[in-house]
């Protein structure tokens, strides 16, 4: 039997520390689309993605009423387009056509517009790539990701180059909404196959017709949890984190188990992740402020990302059969509003949060930049963070958002959960030749590791 | 016999007269069988965690939310039902 005080206690979560099910997400595959009739491959896209998904939003809607947890988004991931456009001239009808088929399904966004290419990229691949700025200005809900490099292949530098420029071009293209397509397109090292999280999720090519995944949440759950063992040492903490990992994920699995049930498709994984929302109260950062840091970005701040980022891992895995996607701590500026104080204060800089990237998931996320930057100097904060994604085996990304006609100190906001974020300074140093090399940073060695 | 499915009602609020009454009723009405039910007063404020199976094939989820969900505006408290699942899910292994 349930015991009170377990039932109040779960109350309090959802009430009082904004315990949620981040999201839902159906992952569908793409590849039986493949046509060489542009009209034809959108038409199969379309009908394939709202069939699947026709019942995605209702069913999410369903399972919060009746278990009384919110589950905040309803979202798609397909196949990386670039694998079934291959056949056609532009790619930009498909990226239209995926918004249409978001949009029919009334999820908040779809993920998918992405190319693999962390070897080399094949003509498809660029033709993608080049439409990005284009694809994302045309559309609302559409996610566009890129994977650079791998642990295995190395970095492709040409396709670091070029993504330096397609950020530029992205935000330019969406100047009048301070480039937030930008915040709609993320660069991946290793990027995982059934990432559950935008902007970065797509349904990788080992992935089966169809998966549901979940994304759990609830940084405001460990923060609370963690003012009961004030001053005590890390021990305790990271007992304290893991356990209450540990009841955040079951709800997710619970959540996963029984959306795969109801939309009569398999179940994926439950991805462990600690999303902050910009709403009060729902901060990784004042997780690390909890744990005895003046502010976040203090020195500390990355032993303590590392202890957080391990102990919900450690506790979640337990809870659930299956754990995928990104699964670690998420440290986006705009979308957490520790960050952004952060941020603001100048506690944090690119340089203390790509430190912090050696020890979390995912990446430099969200962080908004001078529109002035040059694309070479985007081009090697992407070469950087790839570099630490590929030697330590881990995901790493980049999702930096060059503001248009914006400077250091200036705040720019991109609405809803991408937040607002100060603009930060990069080095105004030159990376243009380093970059202009182009060809390929070979694979690490992972043996002889002593 | 139907399977059993347990949903868990919690009600928090100012004390006064018929809340569980006004509950009761509901459940009765609906078909739903109390199979377990708690309750204090601290200083004041009352709080109700009530068990009931709603696995009958006459009772209604939704049908029974809405009815509580008026219930409780018409009493001023906070009435909520849920599937006793994600209370189990999260406290026992």
């Amino acid at each position: 039997m349930i015991h009170t005080s377990e039932i109040l206690e779960t109350l309090q979560m959802i009430d009082h520390q904004k315990l949620d099910v981040r999201t839902i997400t159906m992952g569908i595959s793409l590849l039986g689309c493949v046509s060489d009739d542009e009209r034809r491959l959108c038409d199969n896209i379309y009908d394939t993605i709202t069939r699947r998904a026709e019942r995605l939003v209702k069913v999410g809607e369903d399972i919060e009423r009746e278990f009384g947890v919110p589950i905040v988004n309803k979202r798609i991931s397909v196949t990386p387009a670039a694998l079934v456009t291959g056949a056609i001239r532009n790619p930009v009808e498909v990226a239209v056509t995926l918004d249409r088929a978001a949009k029919a399904t009334g999820v908040n966004f779809i993920g998918g517009y992405s190319a693999l290419v962390h070897k080399d990229m094949t003509a498809a691949d660029r033709r993608l790539i080049e439409s990005i700025p284009e694809a994302l200005s045309r559309t609302d809900f559409l996610c566009s990701s890129v994977n650079v490099g791998s642990t295995r292949a190395g970095i492709n530098m040409d396709a670091v180059r070029l993504m330096g420029e397609v950020i530029r071009q992205t935000a330019a293209a969406t100047r009048e909404t301070g480039g937030l397509g930008c915040a709609k397109l993320v660069v991946f090292c290793n990027a995982v196959e059934d990432n559950p999280f935008m902007a970065g999720a797509f349904h990788g090519p080992g992935e089966g017709d169809c998966a549901v995944s979940v994304g759990v949440s609830g940084p405001g759950v460990v923060k609370v949890a963690l003012e009961k063992v004030k001053g005590r040492p890390f021990d305790e903490v990271a007992e304290t984190i893991k356990r209450t990992a540990f009841h955040i994920t079951r709800v997710g699995q619970l959540v996963a188990r029984e959306a795969s049930r109801r939309l009569d498709a398999p179940f994926g994984i439950v991805d462990l992740s600690l999303a902050p929302t910009p709403a009060v109260g729902d901060s990784v950062a004042a997780i690390l402020e909890e744990m005895g840091l003046e502010v976040c970005g203090a020195h500390g701040t990355t032993a303590a990302l590392a202890l957080l980022n391990d102990a919900v891992k450690k506790g979640g895995v337990m809870a659930s059969s299956h754990v995928g996607g990104l699964s670690g701590a998420f440290i986006p500026v705009s979308e957490d509003n520790g960050m952004i104080e952060a941020a603001r204060r100048g506690a944090l800089s690119l340089e203390k949060l790509e430190a912090m990237t050696c020890v979390c998931s995912v990446g430099l996320d969200m962080i908004a930049i001078p529109g002035d930057t040059p694309a070479e100097t985007i081009a090697g904060i992407i070469a950087d963070e790839a570099a630490i994604g590929m030697v330590n085996s881990k995901t790493t990304a980049v999702r930096v958002i060059p503001a248009p006609g914006k400077d250091v100190g200036d705040d720019v906001a991109f609405g809803g959960l991408l937040g607002h974020a100060p603009v930060i300074p990069v080095r105004t140093l030159d990376s243009a030749a380093f970059i202009h090399r182009g060809g390929r940073i070979p694979a690490p060695l992972h043996s002889l590791r002593n | 016999m139907n399977e059993v499915k347990k949903a868990v009602i919690s009600v928090l609020g100012a004390d006064r007269k018929g809340i569980i009454a006004g509950v009761s009723r509901i459940l009765f009405e609906n078909d739903a069988n109390i199979l377990d039910i708690s309750q204090t007063i601290v200083s004041g404020l009352f709080s109700m965690i009530l068990i009931a199976d709603i696995g009958s094939t006459q009772c209604s989820f939704d049908a029974l939310k809405s009815q509580l969900d008026a219930l409780g505006r018409e009493l001023c408290l906070q009435i909520r039902i849920q599937r006793s699942e994600i209370f189990e899910a999260m406290h026992q292994i």
